[in-house]
């Protein structure tokens, strides 16, 4: 009876696109990057989950949606270890990680403020400079900044 | 976007900076060559500059073409809120180059992205400004001779100072040898001695202005120190003359050194150095003007040494 309460806290996808391994402290920063908040299908998200890698890890759930490589590579920014489940029929058809692209277009903010980026209607872009420390740098200005420290807008 | 443009010096390679100079050397001997009869220049000051505005207005002149533009931004549109996206685009239907300076960070870049007319870069705030750095270059081969395996020693604001970042980047092909002379407060920062270390590239840090730096130099590349970049402003009056040049102190210096400054001075170079043979802050001025002509060419696609009959 308690194991199946805890299968029903992470419930089966018929198809979709499970996210797992991110961080607690920037799942929902990632849900945000993916636009999963605009989503109109089943949607799970959850947190502070018990995990046997990360001590304790969120996880995202999206029924019927597969999203194209480009988009959910963006998450790598900030979860960089974070698993990809392509769920088809039930059944886990595709496992990777996240790849962080060699450019990041429209997510991060420039923290430099007279970066013409935060004062033009325009979208920003990152050059990865550093993929060990995850470190980039503004197409524009040149400033440079670690994800961590990044304003996901 | 326009492939011709110059946003930064870090764009441009060993090569075109070697043939920006030749052809830089052939406007210093044809100063009015008139090869830009019929083309039209804009002069987009964002942000005022009369000295870089005027060295590159003359370039245009002086080559016959026409400029067209403004030195402030408060008589136009933009501000009543236009975009830049939008003044390039409206400036693009008019003219053959666009030469721009701007208050932020990014804003030269940004405009390539939006025309296709050319665009040069004449400072973006306190981020890129590449004829200056082509000026500096062509200064230091003019009195040099050659760009490579020279001392060049950087004094005053290392960490503001957005002219000796660009020219220590641009002199990355060249086997320099540096010292940055500089109190802690204003010293090179650290992505610029990694930079050094990554192309391997010697360099020597000082916070004395000693006699033993300047006499193994030759080039002195001396700076201002600004009083508003200092948070204690006890340590300003403490420092602002520890980095000032005199005549005296060159007197052991080797034959081939010249001082050269971006301008404008302050006190940083004493009035008595002007009389040295060795001050040679002034013509670096004039330089510009031969410099920025034979950038002006290239993102024109004019090349003067193959298209003109001479």
């Amino acid at each position: 009876m308690k194991a199946d309460k805890k299968e029903l806290a992470v419930a089966a996808l018929c198809n979709g696109t499970v996210i797992d391994h991110v961080p607690n402290d920037v799942l929902f920063k990632a849900v945000k990057i993916l636009g999963i908040e605009n989503l109109k299908t089943h949607v799970t998200i959850g947190n502070n989950l018990s995990s046997k890698r990360l001590g304790t890890k969120g996880i995202i759930k999206v029924a019927d949606v597969e999203f194209p490589e480009d988009v959910i590579n963006r998450i790598a920014l900030i979860a960089p270890h974070a698993k990809i489940n392509i769920i088809r029929d039930f059944d886990v058809v595709e496992k990777r990680q996240v790849t962080l692209p060699d450019e990041i277009v429209g997510i991060v903010k420039c923290g430099n403020p007279k970066c013409i980026t935060n004062n033009e209607p325009m979208r920003t872009r990152f050059s990865v400079v550093d993929r060990d420390n995850v470190t980039i740098r503004c197409h524009y200005c040149g400033r440079t900044v670690t994800s961590d420290k990044a304003i996901i807008d | 976007m326009n492939s011709n443009s110059l946003v930064s010096i870090d764009d441009i390679s060993r090569d075109d900076i070697l043939d920006l100079l030749e052809r830089a050397k052939f406007f210093e001997e044809h100063p009015d060559h008139k090869i830009l009869d019929g083309k039209v220049v804009a002069t987009l000051f964002f942000e005022p500059s009369t000295r870089t505005r005027l060295s590159f207005e003359t370039a245009v002149n002086r080559l016959g073409g026409r400029v067209i533009g403004f030195s402030d931004a408060s008589t136009t549109s933009s501000s009543k809120g236009e975009t830049l996206k939008d003044t390039i685009k409206m400036v693009s239907n008019y003219v053959d180059l666009i030469i721009m300076r701007h208050y932020l960070e990014g804003a030269a870049r940004y405009a390539t992205e939006v025309t296709d007319t050319p665009v040069i870069n004449a400072g973006d705030g306190a981020n890129q400004h590449p004829s200056q750095t082509m000026l500096d270059l062509y200064s230091i081969y003019k009195t040099q001779g050659k760009l490579t395996d020279l001392t060049i020693t950087m004094v005053g604001d290392l960490k503001y100072g957005r002219t000796v970042h660009s020219l220590l980047m641009a002199l990355r092909y060249f086997n320099p040898t540096f010292h940055f002379v500089a109190c802690d407060e204003l010293k090179m920062p650290k992505e610029y001695k990694e930079f050094c270390d990554a192309n391997g590239i010697e360099y020597h840090e000082h916070t004395d202005f000693s006699p033993a730096v300047i006499n193994a130099s030759d080039i002195l590349y001396m700076t201002r120190v600004q009083r508003e970049r200092f948070t204690d402003i006890m340590e300003y009056e403490r420092v602002k003359n520890l980095y000032t040049l005199r005549a005296d102190m060159l007197e052991g210096s080797r034959q081939n050194l010249r001082v050269l400054h971006p301008l404008p001075r302050v006190n940083e170079i004493a009035y008595d150095v002007d009389e040295s043979p060795k001050a040679y802050y002034f013509e670096q001025a004039r330089n510009g003007l031969y410099a920025r002509q034979a950038i002006i060419c290239k993102a024109l696609g004019i090349d003067i040494l193959k298209d003109a009959a001479i």
